[in-house]
């Protein structure tokens, strides 16, 4: 099967690079996967789980706050937080719901309540997912 | 001339100092190290972003509706100038090179009739600025206690420039820090942060994009990000070269006190000498006069 560049990045330092067989990203405008010669593409993500095939071994990542460049170089996520599966235990998400709590206890528009709770909403389906 | 107890005294505390400066020397080499890879293993992130908006930003060029961050107010009347310095002196220069870099920008805007606003991170610019800009200050952030500078800071401080932003407080501000180039070589940098501007890379528009959502909704979300990101790089490139500047005053000072230590150790030992000898000679002059 044909591979494709994967990058996951985060402000600090790269976090993963690896020929990926396919990727599933849980985009703004809803989930998507991407397979070698994706169409050029860019969009942003939801707080989720990035699923990364390569090689025959699935692994799952936390992403929080990113977005997604796929272009002909390859995939890259630029995500603001980026945790792996191995990595993710209760405190880390108690941090990360506490996060998006006090983001929706600053909200003062509607607007921004709503991102809020969506938001909320989207940590504590990762959590679930991930426990 | 000094007396022996004294000379002694002073050569005690010059290599007392040298232990110091020597130690201090050792510990920024060390936090040198840190700060570098820090810096480097953030730059991929900022490229990837700096080309994605650049990108964005070709494609949304002439329109309308472009965010407000990346037109501007369409005014340039009120400055706003982060000066980014380091928390501690003792790193020759670096600071008061950023200071006067800043202090001649803000010495032209005001010339010019301009309005400045001065928000400092770290404490050696903001004691550099008081005396002469204090009442133009808006904020003084300082790090101090921060260990490493985390993307979190960078962020909440560029959240809270663009909410300044957004509410009209400014309409452009600029960012004043040190670009690290070497060990021994930190450059003053003034860099426009709002309104973005993007850096014009060859790469453009490569490819038709499809953007989810669209363009001008995707800028939105992605542009304070840049500005965080930008700063944050700001900080770490600070931090490496304040480290460097460190390393480097240091290495200077402890040469320093060891040519110190070496003149104070000829004076003491002449005085040792004419001592001596003066000593013999009362003596032999003593039992001649027998």
């Amino acid at each position: 099967m044909a591979t494709f560049k994967f990058e996951l990045v985060s402000p600090e330092r790269l976090i993963l690079s690896v020929d990926a067989d396919q990727v599933d990203l849980p985009g703004s405008e809803g989930d998507f996967g991407v397979l070698a010669g994706h169409a050029p593409f860019l969009t942003t993500l939801k707080t989720g789980i990035v699923t990364v095939k390569a090689g025959g071994v699935a692994s799952r990542i936390y992403v929080r706050g990113g977005f997604a460049d796929v272009n002909a170089a390859g995939l890259s996520v630029l995500a603001e937080k980026a945790v792996p599966e191995s990595e993710f235990g209760p405190a880390v998400a108690a941090a990360e719901i506490a996060a998006a709590e006090s983001l929706l206890a600053d909200a003062k528009s509607e607007g921004a309540k709503d991102r809020a709770v969506a938001a909320l909403g989207d940590v504590k389906t990762a959590v679930t997912a991930l426990a | 001339m000094a007396s022996l107890k004294e000379l002694k005294n002073r050569i005690a505390s010059v290599k007392a100092t040298q232990k110091i400066t020597k130690a201090m020397q050792m510990v920024a080499a060390a936090k040198l190290r840190r700060a570098q890879e820090a810096a480097v293993a953030a730059r991929p992130y900022a490229r990837r972003l700096g080309a994605v908006v650049a990108n964005l930003a070709g494609a949304m060029a002439g329109r309308d509706d472009a965010p407000r961050l990346l037109a501007g107010t369409g005014r340039d009347d009120v400055h706003l100038l982060v000066v980014c310095t380091a928390e501690r002196g003792l790193c020759g220069g670096f600071n008061s090179s950023i200071v006067r870099l800043a202090r001649e920008h803000a010495a032209s805007l005001l010339a010019a009739g301009k309005t400045v606003k001065i928000l400092t991170v770290g404490k050696k610019g903001a004691d550099a600025l008081k005396r002469e800009h204090g009442d133009r200050f808006i904020d003084r952030v300082e790090l101090r206690g921060v260990k490493s500078v985390s993307f979190d800071i960078a962020d909440d401080l560029g959240r809270r420039i663009v909410d300044l932003f957004e509410a009209g407080e400014f309409d452009v501000c600029t960012l004043f820090y040190s670009e690290f180039k070497s060990v021994i070589q930190q450059i003053p940098t003034a860099k426009q942060l709002l309104p973005v501007k993007v850096e014009k890379s060859a790469t453009v528009s490569e490819a038709n994009y499809e953007f989810e959502p669209d363009e001008a909704e995707i800028l939105e979300t992605l542009l304070p990000r840049y500005v965080s990101v930008t700063l944050f790089s700001a900080l770490l490139e600070n931090a490496a070269g304040e480290m460097g500047a460190k390393m480097s005053a240091m290495d200077n000072a402890t040469r320093n006190a060891g040519e110190m230590i070496d003149r104070l150790s000829i004076t003491y030992n002449r005085t040792r000498q004419a001592k001596i000898t003066t000593e013999l000679v009362e003596i032999i002059s003593g039992a001649e006069a027998l």
